[in-house]
């Protein structure tokens, strides 16, 4: 037997050596950069020729080749032809949300065999806005039937219900489709073991290909419309709900599985009869992710077609003209958070007996329904006489928009010179020697560096992991860019870890100050990625600062949340031990909160990195030249290939991050016993 | 005295869990000559081992053994929830596991019912929805099925709470559900996992003599698990004694406490109050006609309770059986042997 210190000593040796072999390479590297130029300088984008095409080929030709060669009509998906497939998916979408969009937007038109058009006008917002306060009020408080309210009153008083109709109707459309599709797969995984095993390592990548990834395929398939609009969004919102209902489902009692096998239920009735609803407290998690997600995508499915909010939004950034934006964006919020606070009092909304024994019929069952359809019919119809019930009168709309171009008027010219020197500092002396700093390194020493640190904290499996996606990277010619992304996310990553940290202690120690931090990052989430831009330009116009100040505002809640919850989560004792031994507050908090919590930490940091990740990519809007760029300029030339090349590259930079800080704190965690 | 027909017997199963657990018995001649240390080498887990019993029509079958013993799994093979690994196992004379999927899931809506150890309700329906899932699942329409079930529900006592849902009762009243929704579908054979276990202790009481006066109107033959000896005691006609998965005693209470099989067996008996177990025709002793009678106590009495009577009388009592005849006679000493435990 090894005694174990030497286990120890053999340990560090062995660290030692690796992190000093690597260094040692790496001075001879850049010593001898002008001998081994093809060391230092990333490589072009690999290609060969094929004698066949007369031409040469690489990895994003392939992809978009193989794209065109779908949707000829030579690849067949039995039975249809991969076109046809792609048209009758087109129209299962088309058609819901055509009339969900007719009914609360547009309104119908009916051609009359004779020439006439029959117009039913769409449902009234008064209607609609009773009907949903009612429900609020119904299934929750009086409460969230006055936030409903309010937010329903906003949406008309600033003249976005007729966008937020628009977008309503492409979110009612996608979710259903991604909780339906999510729980069947998720049944699958239930079911075959193999197929969760093949499945779970395809949502880790939807999860980490950034959005704008799956547009351009998605672009290429269905053209510009809705219906790419609604595909993108499902297969964003998708993979948690496949996740959720795979865990929801392992985690119904034994007990009750035995039940209803004992009760004698077939397969289909064990799964909807006693698995499903059983599951269902966990399977309504699902459902509200998959709101949110979906909202989430509101503004970027705009660019490939969604109209309503979504597309005001994008427009006021495009055209820079923030005021615009803000009251769409905010439109966008309310809608979330109404929608949020309305499925999560769906899911836990208890359901007590009923005292008084009520005669079961067709009445009392749907009774609450035929309320609410009577109410929208009425006021609906009500429009045709009083045109208020119809359509908020136009003269009566407020607007801020005005106001908004004013302030930003107004501070930069009052504070141009502050706001232009902290810029200019945090630019000069941060970003720009960061940057030119990552962009020096040669790829040999990177590889190195990462090789060692996968066989360090995780053996070779994971060295061989992150070495190969790196080197897919590095082929396709990815590697500038990727390291203009490694450097704006490794610097936003770093500032938003040390807020949240920062604020994640203070908010441990004062449970008032917790409370406000809580509700504030809990909102801070609900806000679709794009509305922390409006702002960000605002003060800061486009560049990489914005960028940054951007992707750091959207990363904070993780680590604010983990620090939190790791300094929480350690044992009382723990802290009583050392109180009595004399800690003073400080020694407390860097010896043993903070070591203790370090791998919860960890974990923050992780969930930090892929958050700033899936918003730097949108940030390509305000004029980064990273991986974001490429992705958004391929999506607005349609370039299957060089989107998806630049897509997963983002995912594998995400991959590689994640595996290797998730090694660590395992290994940090089973060091503490934890 | 005959016992009925045995109704569900096992014979020689084993439940080994473990990566190729049925290798273990290649080109063993007997399965009863695998050991502990073949199961340890081969790193699998036996949690039954040979078990063998026979359960009576109309009788409380207890099984009884610590946690981890084997008792839920030999449960659960009764029932093939759990597929054992090998054995033969035979309900109304047919061997159940050569039976098909389809013939299963036949036996187990019409003569098969369960009760567990944490109720296992479903959260979404409500008591008489729970009670009447399993005729439901049958395709049993609306009306009768909630006849049935307010019948069993009637029978629990629990007739002002059936559209209550499960989470608003307490875990003695939930528990009544468990029995109800397994007798709606008048079970042949009734199986219950630890039922009481769960319960506080005074709950739990209650819950026996409920369990007692069902029995006494329903006469089901059942399968009664748990790890509580006194529970054992209280409520069986026979109790299978289970350690490390094996069953190492079979008997009634009383053959139980008078021989152990072994020292673990005894160990359950001794902290155990005798005078509830004896009946006075075990520890009675032959009638001597010489002396005179202080009165008479039918046979089948339990000591407990005509203790402080024969106690306090200076005369033996006389023993009657069922008949009037005089079988023996019952003295003050050999009553308070049994009150101290010898
Ligand atoms: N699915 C399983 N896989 C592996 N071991 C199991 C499994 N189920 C039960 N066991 C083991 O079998 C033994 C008996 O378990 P069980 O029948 O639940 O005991 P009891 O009900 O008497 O407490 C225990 O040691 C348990 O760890
Ligand atoms: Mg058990």
């Amino acid at each position: 037997m090894i005694p174990a210190h030497a286990i120890g000593v053999y340990r560090r040796n062995s660290w030692l050596l690796g992190w000093g072999g690597a260094f040692a390479v790496a001075i001879v590297v850049w010593l001898g950069a002008d001998w081994w130029q093809w060391a230092v300088k990333a490589p072009k984008e690999l290609s060969w020729h094929v004698e066949a095409l007369g031409s040469c080929t690489s990895v994003r030709y392939c992809v978009t080749g193989f794209m065109k060669w779908m949707l000829g009509n030579e690849a067949y998906l039995f039975p249809w032809t991969f076109k046809e497939f792609t048209r009758a998916v087109a129209a299962c979408i088309e058609m819901p949300y055509q009339f969900i969009r007719a009914l609360l937007s547009t309104g119908f038109e009916i051609p009359l065999g004779n020439g006439e058009i029959w117009s039913i006008p769409a449902v009234s917002w008064i209607g609609l806005t009773i009907v949903t306060v009612l429900f609020a009020w119904r299934i929750k408080d009086g409460m969230l039937a006055v936030i409903v309210l309010l937010s329903f009153l906003c949406l008309v008083g600033f003249g976005q219900w007729e966008s937020a109709t628009v977008t309503l109707a492409s979110i009612m459309v996608a979710v259903p489709i991604g909780i339906v599709f999510g729980v069947a797969l998720g049944i699958l995984g239930y079911r075959h073991k193999r197929f969760e095993q093949a499945i779970m390592p395809v949502l880790d990548l939807m999860q980490t290909v950034p959005i704008f990834a799956y547009l351009v395929p998605v672009l290429f398939m269905f053209g510009f419309g809705p219906v790419s609009a609604i595909t993108a969004t499902v297969i964003y919102a998708m993979p948690p709900m496949v996740r959720i209902t795979i865990l929801a489902l392992h985690s119904v009692p034994f007990e009750i599985k035995e039940f209803g096998k004992m009760a004698g239920c077939n397969r289909r009735q064990i799964t909807w009869r006693v698995l499903i609803p059983s599951a269902k407290p966990g399977l309504m998690v699902g459902v509200n992710q998959v709101i949110m997600l979906s909202l989430n995508m509101v503004i970027i499915a705009s660019m490939i077609g969604a109209g309503g909010l979504g597309f005001d939004v994008l427009a006021s950034l495009r055209r820079q003209a923030i005021g615009d934006g803000i009251e769409a964006g905010v439109a966008i919020t309310l809608i979330a958070i109404v929608l949020d606070r309305l499925s999560q009092a769906w899911a836990v909304r208890g359901t007590a007996h009923h005292p008084s024994e009520t005669p079961r019929n067709w009445f009392n069952q749907y009774r609450n329904t035929a309320y609410a359809l009577v109410i929208l019919l009425a006021t609906t119809a009500a429009g045709f006489v009083v045109p208020f019930f119809s359509q908020w009168p136009e003269t009566l709309e407020l607007t801020t928009g005005q106001f908004w171009n004013d302030l930003v008027k107004w501070i930069n010219i009052n504070f141009f010179d502050q706001l232009e020197a902290f810029k200019v500092f945090i630019l000069l002396n941060i970003l720009k020697p960061v940057k030119l700093f990552l962009l020096s390194l040669p790829w040999v020493v990177v590889l190195l560096f990462l090789a060692v640190a996968g066989l360090q904290l995780g053996g070779w499996r994971l060295a061989v992991l992150v070495v190969s996606l790196a080197l897919f990277i590095l082929i396709t010619g990815q590697w500038e860019k990727a390291m203009i992304t490694v450097y704006l996310c490794g610097i936003s990553v770093v500032f938003a870890s040390l807020i949240g940290m920062t604020v994640g202690v203070f908010a441990s120690r004062n449970p008032v100050f917790k409370k406000i931090v809580i509700v504030s990052i809990d909102t801070l989430q609900t806000l679709p990625s794009f509305v922390y831009l409006l702002p960000v330009v605002m003060l800061f116009r486009v560049g990489d600062f914005s960028a940054m100040v951007a992707v750091v505002l959207y990363a904070l809640p993780p680590a604010i949340r983990y620090t939190l919850y790791g300094i929480e989560n350690i044992h009382e004792s723990l802290v009583e031990a050392a109180k009595t031994s004399g800690c003073t507050r400080w020694q407390l908090l860097s010896k043993v909160q903070i070591r203790l919590a370090w791998p919860e930490i960890m974990l923050g940091v992780n969930q930090t990195v892929m958050f700033a990740l899936s918003m730097l990519v949108i940030t390509a809007l305000v004029g980064t030249r990273d991986l974001g760029q490429e992705v958004y300029i391929a999506l607005t030339k349609a370039d299957v290939g060089r989107g998806l090349v630049a897509g997963l590259s983002v995912a594998f930079i995400a991959i590689i991050t994640d595996r290797l800080i998730s090694a660590a704190a395992r290994r940090r965690k089973a060091a503490l016993g934890l | 005295m005959a016992r009925p027909e045995p109704i569900l017997t096992c014979e020689h199963v084993w439940k080994i869990f473990g990566k190729n657990a049925e290798r273990i018995f290649d080109g063993v001649p007997s399965t009863s000559e695998i050991t502990s240390e073949d199961l340890r080498a081969a790193s699998l887990i036996g949690a039954v081992r040979e078990a063998t019993i026979e359960v009576a029509e109309g009788e409380i079958f207890i099984i009884m053994g610590l946690s981890g013993s084997g008792k839920s799994t030999l449960l659960r093979c009764l029932s093939r929830l759990i597929e054992p690994t090998t054995g033969v196992i035979t309900f109304e004379g047919e061997n159940l596991l050569t039976k098909s999927e389809k013939e299963m899931i036949q036996i187990r809506r019409h003569k098969m019912g369960m009760v567990f150890q944490h109720f296992a309700l479903m959260p979404h329906l409500t008591v008489l929805g729970n009670v009447a899932f399993p005729l439901e699942v049958q395709g049993i329409d609306r009306n009768s099925r909630h006849q049935k079930a307010r019948e069993v529900i009637d029978l629990v006592g629990l007739s002002d709470r059936e559209s209550y849902y499960p989470r608003e009762l307490s875990g003695g009243q939930q528990q009544r559900v468990g029995i109800a929704r397994s007798l709606a579908v008048e079970p042949k054979i009734w199986f219950l996992d630890e039922p009481f276990s769960a319960l506080d202790p005074l709950i739990r009481r209650e819950m026996q003599d409920e369990f007692l006066r069902i029995q006494s109107v329903l006469s089901k033959t059942i399968v009664f698990i748990t790890h509580d000896f006194n529970e054992a005691i209280r409520l069986a006609d026979r109790i299978a004694i289970m350690k490390d998965g094996a069953i190492i005693q079979v008997g009634t209470p009383e053959e139980l406490v008078r021989t152990p099989a072994d020292s673990y067996v005894e160990e359950f008996t001794n902290d155990l109050t005798k005078s509830k177990v004896f009946t006075a025709r075990s520890v009675m002793a032959p009638k001597d006609p010489s002396l005179p009678s202080g009165g008479s106590v039918p046979d089948s009495i339990k000591i407990e309770e005509i203790a402080a009577e024969i106690v306090a009388s200076e005369q033996p009592y006389d023993v009657v059986d069922a008949q009037g005849n005089i079988v023996g006679q019952l003295a003050r000493e050999a009553v308070i042997d049994v009150l101290v435990g010898n």
